[in-house]
């Protein structure tokens, strides 16, 4: 299956946004951009990590490291999360027997 | 409806430089953005206080406007014709926001300014002309248990347009499912939100679930979990028979492989389904039952 790709430049216009800060996302290695004939693409399945990645930087103004570090804690708390749902559940089975 | 003090939620002095303002709404941002917030509405509620004040105050018209006419909001209509016959243009195009009107919905504040900004402003502007993506939507969908059994479709009620969405069976309790383009309109060109459901699954009487097992108590009169026997249970795929072994103890579990819960998106593979046996003692004994148990008693010894 072929997916879309965005044009950096849209995505920049669209957002107001320097392209710089896409590619030092790119050398931090959070987002992976596609060259297609000498013009740069970022795949559509990233946009959702790139627009928050976007808001983080123009609404909180962190910066790619920060970006970094905050997206391995959420990921961290997302585990977390799934584990205490998880545990929940077991425990709801000896709370009602 | 009460006058909100942008000044104060941003904690800077009504003198504060664009400057000022952007750093304060910065710091505040960062402590409570929804996105580093997940699942906390306090903190969403927390943070559109601030969007909206920095929406005010970061922009000189609208600061001009709030601060002329702040307290005396409600005189702010006639501020706004007279401005018009002085042939100066109003806030530009109005990006409006439709809400939700699907009654599955728990709270819906996101993307929603306060009553006194929409008296003051108007509904929200979006920031100018330029292109903007619009706000994503989320979602809360309740359903029972027996509903995340099945494969099913559901009707909401998005922009006052209807979407109907297919839940497939097996869905987790907190799982997010993200329908793409779904959510707020996009201003000038630019495109949708997304609308991101979380489904909450509400704990069911009868079946406990963990994971894609289901767990289930069968209670067993004594007679039958001590000389064996049948007994016949509903399982969320029809009545299923059992064979219990003679002198059954109280709490034994059974495994009945494949009657569990649906794997999400795996056709025809179900985990197990786990019954715990109750075995319940004969109560309301006549004499001569008691006088059976009694000899049972004894020659036990």
């Amino acid at each position: 299956m072929q997916t879309a790709l965005i044009a950096i430049t849209q995505y920049c216009s669209i957002h107001e946004i320097e392209a710089d800060f896409i590619n030092s996302l790119a050398d931090e290695g959070l987002i992976a951009i596609t060259v297609v004939e000498g013009d740069r693409f970022i795949s559509e399945e990233q946009l959702q990590d790139l627009e928050l990645y976007t808001r983080w930087y123009s609404e909180m103004g962190i910066n790619t490291a920060g970006i970094e570090v905050i997206k391995h804690l959420l990921d961290k708390i997302h585990h977390m999360q799934m584990e205490i749902t998880g545990l929940r559940e077991r425990l709801h089975l000896y709370e009602a027997f | 409806m009460a006058f909100i003090d942008y000044y104060k939620v941003l904690g800077v002095d009504k003198k504060a430089s664009q400057d000022e303002i952007k750093k304060a709404y910065r710091k505040l941002a960062r402590k409570h953005h929804p996105d580093i917030n997940p699942n906390d509405k306090e903190a969403q509620i927390k943070f559109q206080q601030i969007n909206e004040a920095n929406e005010v105050l970061s922009d000189p018209e609208k600061r001009k406007k709030y601060d002329a006419y702040g307290e005396h909001w409600q005189h702010a209509d006639q501020y706004e014709k007279a401005r018009q016959q002085q042939g100066s243009s109003g806030f530009g195009e109005q990006q409006g926001y439709g809400g939700f009107g699907g009654q599955d919905f728990g709270d819906f504040s996101e993307g929603q300014f306060s009553d006194f900004f929409e008296s003051l402003f108007g509904s929200r502007t979006g920031g100018g002309r330029r292109k903007f993506r619009g706000q994503d939507y989320n979602a809360e969908l309740h359903i029972s248990l027996r509903d995340a059994y099945i494969t099913h479709q559901h009707t909401l009620s998005v922009n006052d347009k209807q979407l109907r969405i297919t839940i497939p069976a097996g869905i987790a309790n907190g799982q997010v499912i993200k329908l793409k383009g779904h959510g707020a309109p996009g201003g000038n060109g630019g495109p949708n939100g997304d609308l991101y459901i979380t489904f909450v699954i509400a704990e069911d009487p009868v079946f406990k679930r963990v994971d894609n097992d289901l767990y289930m108590n069968v209670d067993l009169d004594l007679y039958t979990a001590i000389l064996g026997g049948d007994v016949t249970i509903d399982t969320l795929s029809g009545k299923v028979k059992l064979k219990v072994k003679p002198e059954t103890q109280n709490g034994t579990k059974a495994r009945l492989k494949g009657k569990g819960f649906p794997v999400y998106k795996q056709e025809n593979v179900f985990g197990d389904l786990i019954i715990t046996y109750s075995i319940l003692l004969p109560t309301n004994l006549t004499e001569a039952q008691k006088e059976l148990f009694r000899q049972l008693a004894a020659s036990s010894h």
